[in-house]
């Protein structure tokens, strides 16, 4: 056996350290795994469809009420003063806009399990493969009291993430991760079924836990509006940390390292 | 970079294999047991016929929540219907007296009934919430014969799958599976609140299917049709005037 053999996996050991790799920026390992780039853009495009359709269905009721029991004989919480596509409600305006309900409906729901399957792959994946351990769960030392404050600090001074975030997720992201993944998206999944009358007679605590129909449809509305927020924050992130390369790492999983 | 081995090729070939095997196995046995959805076909149709399927091999026989009296709405909305016309105009002076239920298809006995006989079977009630599409919601205590009840009576065949239903007004027919057709809650209805079913609210008759979608619940009721397939009712071939319209055939979700 030659002596020069062990050479190669030496070199491949040291290419697949980010923190050296930095001077090898041709063979670096994936920051994303394929199946998280998957799931995150099967995700968006069923976000966006939800989106759009919850957003066209409201349009044939925009107004909000808690309880069991809302219609425009009762008294909303939330009036929010759009053109409706129906007749039937109020809205000040003087005229009705066209009914997309249809298909809206269609869609939602088309895009509702596209949702949750992708979804439950990602969180089953995770959990086997320690994606949430390794890159989601914040570490003993993030949680310390010093590094979130300076955490916190630096993104209120806008200061743009260094070349470790490129490699991994800082503690803000990982909390506003692990939020949308297990409080947001399951309580849009739960309100959500807990409007099915047929779920519902299913399963009558889906609702009544809630407190009631309409107060289901208010909190799916409410969420969607956190999730909003959410996406909102994410893409001006991405913006602001790199559009190209964070979009790459999302596509391809490549990075390439910033020039010192 | 992920190495791609041998290993991994024939594990993810073998698993993709299973995977369309499996899907091509599911759509098989759901066709054979019904549970595709007359309107599976149409664009974005496998998210509701998917629900549809999912629903019924869970469970069909758990009854819609029922309310307490003290949660009656007080302000119910009726919703808007399309003029109905002279004929019912006459029906409605005339109290109804003249309105008829027509029950035929796949029956050993046909049978038209009028008001005044479904109003003589034994009646059931319940307090149950309706939701339109839109998303409003009201809850109120409806009277009125199990739709089951109206199906033996007629003697529907074995091979009977569907009800077809339809209303005064032209055009206005949906259809339901056995599932929610021979379901405890699902009444013909001619009461409402304590009172004679308003017109406004459907009467003198009304399907009342609390575990689907207003639109389900059609109103003015006077002819049932039993049926192995609803698609050749009307010109669609997706079971229902709403779906023809563009609305999930399914309303439970």
């Amino acid at each position: 056996m030659s002596a020069t053999l062990p050479m190669p996996n030496r070199d491949a050991e040291r290419r697949s350290d980010p923190r050296t790799a930095i001077q090898t920026p041709e063979i670096l390992p994936s920051r994303h795994s394929f199946l998280v780039r998957l799931t995150h853009w099967l995700t968006a495009l069923a976000f966006l469809a939800l989106l759009v359709t919850g957003g066209e269905i409201i349009l044939s009721h925009p107004r909000f009420y808690w309880g069991e029991t809302g219609n425009v004989n009762m008294r909303p919480w939330l009036n929010l003063h759009l053109p409706s596509s129906r007749d039937t409600v109020p809205t000040g305006y003087g005229y009705v806009l066209p009914d997309q309900n249809g298909w809206s409906r269609y869609l939602h729901f088309e895009a509702a399990w596209v949702l949750v399957a992708t979804g439950l792959l990602y969180v089953i994946w995770g959990l086997f493969h320690g994606h949430f351990r390794r890159n989601v769960f914040p570490t003993r030392s993030d949680l310390s009291a010093r590094k979130l404050g300076r955490a916190v600090l630096s993104r209120l001074r806008f200061e743009r993430p260094g070349a470790e975030e490129a490699w991994s997720y800082n503690v803000l992201q990982r909390v506003a991760y692990l939020a949308v993944i297990f409080v947001l998206f399951p309580l849009m999944i739960w309100t959500g079924l807990a409007m099915s009358f047929a779920f519902d007679a299913a399963f009558p605590a889906t609702v009544t836990l809630l407190g009631g129909h309409q107060t289901a449809r208010s909190l799916h509305f409410l969420v969607t509006i956190l999730l909003v927020l959410f996406l909102m924050v994410h893409v001006f992130m991405i913006v602001f940390a790199g559009f190209l390369t964070r979009m790459r790492a999302m596509i391809t999983g490549r990075v390439v390292a910033p020039k010192e | 970079m992920n190495e791609i081995t041998r290993r991994k090729l024939i594990t993810t070939g073998l698993a993709a294999a299973a995977g369309a095997a499996g899907v091509g196995l599911a759509a098989k046995l759901a066709q054979r047991n019904g549970l595709i959805a007359p309107d599976a076909g149409v664009r974005y149709g496998t998210g509701e016929a998917l629900t549809y399927a999912a629903q019924r091999v869970l469970g069909s026989h758990a009854n819609a929540r029922e309310f307490s009296r003290s949660q009656i709405s007080k302000n119910p909305f009726a919703n808007e219907v399309d003029p109905l016309g002279d004929e019912f105009k006459r029906l409605q002076d005339g109290g109804f007296a003249d309105w008829r239920l027509k029950v035929d298809g796949m029956a050993a006995r046909p049978t038209t009934f009028s008001l005044a006989e479904i109003r003589s079977f034994s009646s059931s009630s319940q307090i149950t919430m309706i939701g339109c599409e839109e998303g409003w919601t009201y809850i109120a205590e409806w009277t009125g014969v199990p739709l089951s009840y109206i199906v033996d009576r007629v003697g529907a065949l074995p091979q009977v799958r569907y009800v077809v239903y339809r209303s005064f007004q032209h055009g206005w027919w949906e259809s339901i599976d056995m599932a929610d057709a021979l379901h405890p809650q699902t009444l013909v209805a001619t009461g409402m609140n304590g009172s004679d079913l308003p017109v406004p609210f459907g009467g003198p008759l009304r399907l009342r299917v609390p575990r689907q979608l207003g639109y389900k619940n059609i109103k003015y009721l006077n002819q049932l049709t039993l049926t192995d397939n609803p698609k050749p009712f009307g010109k669609g071939g997706t079971g229902g005037s709403s779906s023809d319209a563009g609305y999930a055939w399914y309303a439970g979700i």
